[in-house]
């Protein structure tokens, strides 16, 4: 489904990826983890599109197709969904609108035509049950006053809406406790499928705990410096990430 | 011969025509003789330093329109609320449209102000309030000298009008270039509520000038819902003048909405004479090329325990100016004043520029007073958050422009009136948004 190629991007000519190969096939869960200034975040954001990156060399494959050119939109209309490390107040816009939007915009662009408004309304009260997210909420402006557990259960409210192909989690577990974590967790679980695909962007294992990733790769200065199964997130989080450094500098 | 000579010399011809025994015809005469002193502002004044008349007040405008001129409903069905029940006050080229308006007088007078200032059984009220709260700067002694035609309306005590009232000017283009005076005199009395929308729209590409005068006299715990749609052409301009005098516990709000024209100068004056009364001052800007809107404000108050809010939006795009410039006066007596002022901009053009001045005169010791201004670019990393969840780059940026001037909308009482400014921004943003602020 994605395949990323010698992937070298940066930020106002200072290089942050430094080569990142990587494959992901539908049905995996891969944990991306890595100390501070990694660059996993940047990876996550190049993937999405962010303009504030430059790719100077290597390839975006989704699909078999490159997707280095196209703006965030359009990937996201393919089916590249990010979920945000803190994401964007915007206030005077409600919850529900913002969904409309999004998700009629989305249907637009695989030329479909709007959805239905009672399936509309359907599709946002299950998806809201299943993050036990109250219905006052989706009236509310979108993130802003939000607790930061009330913005990571938006942003995966928003992710069980879109329905993407590819979502990537980017520290979706910081700020969260315990049970906004479980319940994050279970709608993640709910909507995992053979279908499709997820990037778990974390520090800690213990969002791992509840997903349980096919594969953990960690990064270290811009590159992937080692992969392995979810026992590789195990030995990290008990041992830190120095042994890595060691290792790599060796 | 320059505009200035032009409209003194006209006046000399129209003033024996007019109301020659009535007391209208000193004030009148007054007037004139301010305009010949005063003129026309200029930038050395410093509420004009940002707006220049120069470009509009070249052309050889025609004061009296020689012709009336007729035009079919349906032409213009689009410029009118025509959704909801409304009485119409309509004017073609500055002449009263008897068959596009639907005017009454059962109970309340919703009518002309020429039938208002030429019949005696309308004198009381001529007399009591007719340039009683407007100022006697240049423009508007212009617009009194000339004063003839506008909306006459008078609701008496404890009376709801039913229908919200619409006063529209239209104009041709039957004339080369179009010099108008509209006169609004709009008397609410006590615990009386009435909600007006104004529009000003041209229907040529000629120039047109059109500087309107409106008083607004609200009594004890009146309430006044004034909207004004500002969307004409960019070949029109408007200079509003707007004067409001509040009695206790009245309650004035009145939005400005202004997207067209080629200039647009708001002179919006609060005067609370009372206490417990409540001043609301909101408008929401979107205009691009080449296109000037200045917000010229003051609120006065006068008497303790009162309250104003001003709440300003405006985005800017291409070559587009704005000015804002909020005047609060708080006399030492207005003990207990809570005054709030806002005015946030956003440039989106590189050559957009909004010039916004608070200005805040506090005399009185014991008052909650505030003001912010911002200008900002649309901010980015909403942009990027919005595109990944799919919605494209031009809806992205409509949507938080959208949001922005939100704070304006939300508090439009007439539904259809809230529909109708969402479809005029939708338009102007060049968008088309699946649901209504």
């Amino acid at each position: 489904m994605l395949k990323i190629i010698d992937l070298h991007a940066s930020v106002e000519d200072k290089a942050i990826l430094k080569g990142i190969n990587l494959e992901i096939n539908a049905g995996e869960v891969h944990a991306i983890m890595g100390p501070n200034g990694s660059g996993k975040s940047t990876l996550a954001s190049v993937i999405a599109g962010k303009e504030d990156y430059e790719v100077t060399q290597g390839d975006i494959l989704f699909e078999d197709e490159s997707i280095n050119e196209l703006a965030p939109e359009e990937r996201a209309h393919k089916g590249v969904f990010l979920s945000f490390q803190y994401p964007t107040e915007i206030p005077g816009v409600s919850v529900t609108n913002f969904m409309k939007t999004a998700i009629n915009e989305t249907r637009k662009a695989r030329k479909l035509g709007d959805m239905p408004a009672n399936e509309m309304l359907k599709m946002i009260r299950e998806k809201s049950e299943m993050l036990e997210i109250d219905r006052k909420f989706l009236s509310r402006s979108l993130n802003e006053g939000f607790s930061g557990g009330e913005k990571k259960r938006n942003e995966i409210f928003q992710l069980a809406m879109l329905e993407p192909k590819l979502a990537i989690l980017d520290e979706t577990d910081s700020g969260l406790d315990i049970d906004a974590l479980r319940i994050v967790a279970s709608g993640v679980n709910k909507i995992k499928s053979k279908d499709n695909a997820v990037i778990i962007i974390t520090h800690y294992q213990r969002l791992l705990d509840y997903i349980i990733p096919d594969f953990v790769h960690v990064m270290f200065e811009g590159r992937i410096v080692k992969s392995g199964g979810k026992e590789l997130a195990l030995e990290l989080e008990e041992k830190g990430y120095d042994w890595i450094r060691e290792e790599v500098n060796a | 011969m320059e505009l200035k000579e032009k409209l003194i010399a006209s006046f000399m011809a129209f003033e024996n025509l007019v109301d020659i025994d009535s007391p209208v015809h000193d004030v009148r005469s007054e007037a004139i003789k301010e305009f010949e002193t005063k003129g026309f502002p200029s930038r050395r004044d410093e509420a004009w330093k940002y707006t220049s008349l120069n470009s509009i007040l070249k052309h050889d405008y025609s004061v009296f329109p020689k012709s009336e001129s007729h035009i079919d409903y349906n032409d213009i069905k689009k410029y009118f609320i025509h959704d909801i029940d409304t009485y119409k006050i309509v004017f073609i080229d500055g002449k009263y449209s008897s068959h596009l308006s639907e005017t009454t007088h059962d109970g309340v007078d919703i009518c002309l102000m020429s039938s208002a200032l030429s019949k005696p059984k309308y004198r009381p009220i001529i007399e009591n309030y007719f340039n009683k709260v407007a100022a006697k700067d240049g423009l508007t002694s212009l617009n009194t000298a000339f004063s003839q035609e506008g909306a006459y309306i008078h609701i008496p005590k404890n009376k709801s009008v039913a229908k919200p009232i619409q006063i529209i000017h239209f104009s041709t283009g039957n004339e080369a270039a179009l010099m108008l005076q509209p006169r609004n005199l709009i008397v609410v009395d006590e615990n009386s509520h009435v909600q007006i929308v104004e529009r000003h729209q041209s229907l040529t590409e000629n120039p047109v000038l059109t500087n309107s005068v409106t008083e607004i006299f609200a009594d004890k715990r009146a309430i006044v819902d004034y909207y004004k749609i500002q969307n004409d052409n960019e070949n029109a301009s408007l200079i509003d003048s707007t004067f409001i005098n509040q009695k206790q516990e009245s309650c004035a709000t009145v939005h400005t909405f202004s997207f067209g024209g080629k200039l647009t100068r708001n002179n919006l004056n609060f005067y609370q004479n009372g206490e417990r009364i409540d001043s609301t001052l909101k408008g929401a800007t979107i205009i691009g090329n080449r296109q000037h809107v200045d917000h010229n404000t003051l609120v006065h108050h006068i008497e303790p325990n009162c309250e104003s809010h001003q709440d300003y939006k405006g985005i800017f795009d291409d070559h587009a100016t704005g000015v804002f410039n909020g005047k609060v006066l708080v006399n030492r007596e207005a003990q207990k004043t809570n005054a709030f002022q806002a005015n946030n901009n956003i440039l989106i053009g590189d050559k957009a520029s909004i010039n916004t001045k608070p200005q805040l005169e506090i005399f009185a010791d014991d008052v909650k007073c505030s003001h912010g201004c911002t200008i900002g670019q649309l901010d980015e990393s909403a942009m990027f958050y919005m595109r990944s969840r799919g919605i494209p780059e031009k809806e992205a940026k409509a949507l938080l422009m959208y949001a922005f001037s939100n704070n304006v909308l939300s508090s439009v009482k007439i539904p259809e009136i809230k529909q109708r400014i969402t479809n005029i921004i939708a338009k102007k943003l060049g968008v088309n948004i699946g649901f209504d602020l």
